[in-house]
């Protein structure tokens, strides 16, 4: 009995038991939403069910590599990233109009997926290294950094991704120590330079700018998803229609309520009082990573730790905000909870890493 | 714990670290904020609007998809229609196994291996909720035999549904071109255009062809029913019906007859030839050979036909007359000629002692031409009957490559000409821009010399060759060519008319055209290199054959035909319009790896113009290639 729970106390100990909490409850509620979304299809909520475990086992393993093994391999899985980024550009294949996989002989990747991780590393990085003399010059160069990649996948073109990486290199770069002059003349550059980006748009993307304004507009076709989702959340009312009783999901009015919308379906069923306690779990999951960063003992720790929140909460409030209709439809899943493998994973990688900060023993200056 | 000191430790740098931290923690806690009170205001303050709302959803939209327009010849044969049938179809996404459930429908309903095949690609193609054929055009016996034992088959469903055919099969089947699967690149390219919402229900579009550049005008307007339905999404009544507009109805220009003469007077060789009428543009024939049966397409393609029409050494698939590029060979000569007469470089009587070769001053390099020793005293007539290379390497090299490229220019060689389907390529008239931006070298005037017989650089397709004989044989008047003649409504009411306005008129003179003319007629005529084509014709036609080089010929090397592997010899041309008087049909023909244009495509010409002319159908052996070559030799 005891050997077991020494085994058991040894595979955990790199664990940190306040998040896997958080991350389990979110997971339990993303089945059973899925289970209600996909009406009652056992395949796809056994799919998920082992994309969830094979997240976690990889969760477990980055959990256990100490933080400075990771800081080393910063700069090559950067590089790597470039490169396939620049594979996808020239042989990758073309999926849905967008460029985005490469095949490599054995199976087929998703570069921009790795540079989540990799462009907040890397950045972390490069201001850990030169700490001690942090000049204008520095954050030019990480910048670059970031902007590289985040050009690279716009151009495939991935709006989400880029939006994410963008935001999660954002993030170093504020908690680092941008001047705030400068963040706000890049803001009022910004604004400036709306128009402008206006007049670059697809038709189809400023069609969906427009029909955030004005959902009606389009009906059958760009604001469906919005109008829709709206409807299925407000006749969800305080507490909801019951777990697989959503008549807009039932019914099949809601698009894509398994992946992107999935939201809408847990907020029918759920009501306020639902989406009050999912909100409430994922702060709890944010507040811990920030505990996290603020007891990390590096530059380089807290770098990454405070990027990795950031970036969750910027998912959360991207998916959820677009499914409430009161941002531009981009295809940014909900963390933990909507279908789909690859995120999974990369977040339960980042989780990791925040374990890995938060358990290994510090770093001590003798 | 152990007692945690910090590594490298700056204290204001921690400082900012936690105050930064800490203003992200606000923003984010205002983010989720304003979440809350969107939820509060979505789900207390409007949720009797919302509620209202998705009970009115019970009331279901259903589109109902249009039929698609038919597409007929000039003389009303139908090419595309439409006809209803019984599928049996799967959603992948409600079925457990699949393999089982495939393996149990079969005692059922023949499902052949094939089948099987093309469900396996359609699945790898589509969305998993998507529902997916398993079979097409069931029996009545079938359908019968699974309805007693649906309950069975969860997932699986019967839909009647309506299906293309093209009753001619293989033939013009690269105009006719065919529809496919709507898929997810299709989706966006829809998006993009604003048409998704009239594609609801649709799950076929054109993907080549005139199917696919005309979609917009075959589609037709979705229509709508609005149903009733309970909790549980069963139809109790239909409310209101807004009925779909059926797609309009295409007439071409093309003439089927002369299509299937034109593909029969190929045999099983591989080429193209375009046939246009030059009063309008019009085009009456567009074969490239050899082609596919598009009914193949339609209901999803299985792998191994696929695969046999993809990885055929013929390409089938490859619109030769649309998009295979050839040098021009010697039909580029009468053009030549003209640029000539008309730019005051030549005169009719002018004429040259042609030794068998051209040299540049002070350059020792022969352009030989294709007659050892020469053709003896050649003028202008000549040059043409006899394809005289030498009197054209002269030619180019006093009109300069700036001369050649505007005057041959606006006969449409090297350019599109911007015919009604998708996918044409615009070939190459070389100029010194060209080669600068290309190879960014400049023009040497070594570099003219070949291309003044149609080598060189020079790279047309077989439609802009027809184009530009059209162009010559209207005395310089252009039409855009044009596969669609009119677009009609479900109810044969005219919607529009293809225009047929000129595009633009050439300023020629007309002695300079009368003089290229007769020579043309004689290229036709005992002595010319087209003589035997034009044995006992029962009208005056001019032609200009040609031969383009499919690989090159060293200097000092003859190109010997039996020495040389089949696909390596060289293509045959021929253009043509007849009757001379006043020209009706103007063409192109190319025979792939034909040998010379004389014998191998001038005679399929000849085939096509007495069916057109005179309507008098091939008997069998006329339609045969010569494969000697005559007295006068003819390899130009």
């Amino acid at each position: 009995m005891t050997r077991s729970l020494q085994i058991w106390h040894y595979l955990t100990r790199y664990i940190d038991g306040i998040l896997l909490s958080g991350i389990l409850l979110l997971m339990l509620t993303g089945l059973l939403t899925l289970y209600s979304a996909t009406d009652a299809n056992p395949n796809r909520v056994t799919n998920q069910a082992v994309n969830m475990l094979v997240a976690l086992s990889i969760m477990w393993m980055v959990a256990n590599i100490p933080l400075q093994h990771i800081m080393r391999i910063a700069l090559p899985i950067y590089m790597t990233g470039l490169l396939l980024l620049a594979g996808v550009a020239l042989f990758g294949e073309i999926n849905n109009g967008a460029r985005r996989w490469l095949n490599i002989g054995v199976t087929r990747i998703q570069p921009s997926e790795l540079m989540k991780i990799a462009v907040p590393l890397m950045m972390a990085w490069y201001f850990d290294k030169h700490e001690a003399t942090l000049r204008l010059r520095d954050y030019a160069i990480a910048t670059l950094l970031l902007l590289l990649p985040v050009v690279m996948i716009l151009r495939q073109p991935d709006l989400g991704t880029a939006l994410l990486i963008g935001s999660s290199g954002f993030f170093v770069l504020f908690l680092t120590g941008l001047s705030w002059r400068i963040m706000a003349g890049l803001a009022v550059a910004g604004l400036g330079s709306l128009p402008v980006l206006w007049s670059m748009m697809h038709d189809y993307q400023r069609r969906r700018v427009m029909t955030l304004l004005d959902p009606t507009q389009d009906a059958l076709g760009a604001g469906y998803h919005t109008i829709q989702s709206t409807i299925a959340i407000g006749s969800g009312g305080t507490l909801g229609k019951g777990w697989q009783q959503g008549t807009q999901t039932h019914l099949d009015f809601l698009p894509e309520k398994s992946t992107d919308f999935i939201f809408a379906v847990f907020s029918e069923e759920f009501g306020l009082v639902g989406n009050s306690l999912l909100l409430l779990l994922y702060l709890a999951v944010i507040v811990r990573g920030m505990v996290i960063a603020a007891n990390a003992s590096t530059h380089f720790t807290r770098l990454i730790a405070g990027s990795i929140t950031l970036t969750f909460a910027t998912y959360i409030f991207v998916n959820i905000g677009m499914v409430i209709g009161i941002l531009p439809v981009v295809g940014v899943p909900l963390p933990l909870i909507s279908y789909g493998g690859t995120s999974m994973v990369t977040m339960l990688l980042g989780f990791g890493i925040l374990m890995s900060i938060q358990m290994h023993p510090k770093l001590v200056k003798t | 714990m152990s007692p945690r000191v910090e590594l490298r430790n700056h204290p204001r740098e921690l400082q900012r670290f936690q105050l930064r931290l800490a203003i992200s923690a606000g923003v984010v806690l205002l983010l989720f904020l304003i979440l809350f009170a969107r939820f509060f205001y979505l789900q207390v303050s409007q949720r009797e609007h919302y509620h209202t709302l998705a009970e009115a959803n019970r009331i279901s939209i259903a589109p109902i998809v249009p039929n698609r327009g038919l597409i007929f010849d000039r003389n009303g044969e139908v090419l595309a229609h439409n006809y209803s049938a019984y599928t049996l179809e799967i959603v992948p996404s409600k079925v457990k196994n699949l393999e089982d459930l495939i393996n149990e429908l079969s005692t059922v309903v023949e499902i052949a291996a094939r089948d099987r095949k093309r469900f396996k690609k359609l699945m790898e193609e589509s969305k998993r909720f998507e529902s997916l054929p398993i079979r097409t055009r069931l029996s009545d016996v079938e359908v019968a035999r699974f309805a007693a034992n649906r309950y069975r088959f969860p997932g699986v469903e019967i839909k009647a549904r309506l299906f293309r055919q093209y009753p001619k099969g293989e033939m013009a089947s690269h105009v006719i071109g065919y529809i496919g699967r709507i898929n997810d690149k299709d989706l966006e390219q829809l998006e993009a255009n604003n048409a998704l919402a009239n594609y609801r229900g649709s799950q076929y579009m054109g993907k080549i062809g005139i199917e696919q550049s005309y979609e917009q005008d075959l589609h037709g307007i979705t229509g709508f029913e609005e149903m009733e339905t309970d909790a549980a999404g069963r139809v109790i009544r239909v409310i209101s019906r807004t009925p779909p507009v059926s797609g309009n109805n295409l007439t071409l220009s093309l003439d089927v007859k002369l299509q299937e003469v034109a593909e029969k007077a190929f045999g099983d060789r591989r080429g193209a030839l375009v046939a246009i009428e030059p009063s309008s543009g019009d085009v009456l024939a567009f074969v490239s050979k050899p082609g596919f049966d598009p009914n193949l397409f339609v209901d999803g393609i299985d792998s191994e036909n696929w695969d046999l029409l993809n990885n055929s050494i013929d390409r089938p698939l490859n619109n030769r007359a649309l998009r295979g590029l050839y040098p021009p060979g010697s039909t580029f000569k009468p053009f030549m000629a003209l640029a000539g007469l008309e730019l005051r470089k030549r005169a009719p009587q002018n004429a040259i002692v042609d030794p068998g070769y051209f040299n540049l001053p002070g350059s020792t390099h022969r352009f030989r031409d294709w007659k050892a020793g020469g053709h003896g005293v050649v003028d202008l007539h000549k040059s043409l009957v006899v394809s005289c290379d030498t009197y054209y390497y002269a030619l180019a090299n006093d009109l300069g490559i700036d001369n050649i490229y505007n005057f041959i220019g606006q006969f449409g060689l090297g350019k599109k000409t911007g015919i009604d389907i998708d996918g044409e390529v615009g070939g190459l008239l070389p100029s010194q821009d060209w080669k600068m931006r290309r190879y960014k070298q400049k023009w040497y005037a070594g570099d003219t010399i070949s291309v003044g017989i149609g080598q060189g650089y020079n790279l047309t397709t077989p439609l802009q060759l027809a184009f530009a004989t059209a162009v010559l044989a209207g005395r310089g008047t252009a039409f855009r060519p044009h596969l669609v003649k009119n677009i009609l409504d479900s109810n044969n009411e005219m919607v529009r008319e293809v225009a047929t306005q000129p595009l633009y008129t050439l300023d020629l003179n007309p002695n300079n055209l009368q003089v290229v003319q007769n020579a043309l007629v004689d290229v036709t005529r005992p002595g010319g290199t087209a003589a035997l084509a034009g044995t006992g014709a029962a009208y005056t036609f001019a032609g200009k054959t040609g031969t383009s080089q499919v690989v090159g010929i060293k200097q000092g090397e003859k190109y010997v035909e039996s020495k040389v592997h089949d696909r390596h010899r060289d293509h045959a041309l021929f253009i043509t319009y007849a009757p001379v008087e006043k020209p009706k049909i103007a063409l192109s023909v190319l025979v792939e790896n034909g040998g010379h244009g004389g014998a191998a495509a001038a005679p399929i010409a000849r085939v096509v113009m007495d069916y057109y002319l005179l309507g008098k159908l091939p008997e069998e052996e006329a339609a045969k290639p010569v494969d000697q070559i005559d007295e006068e030799g003819e390899h130009d």
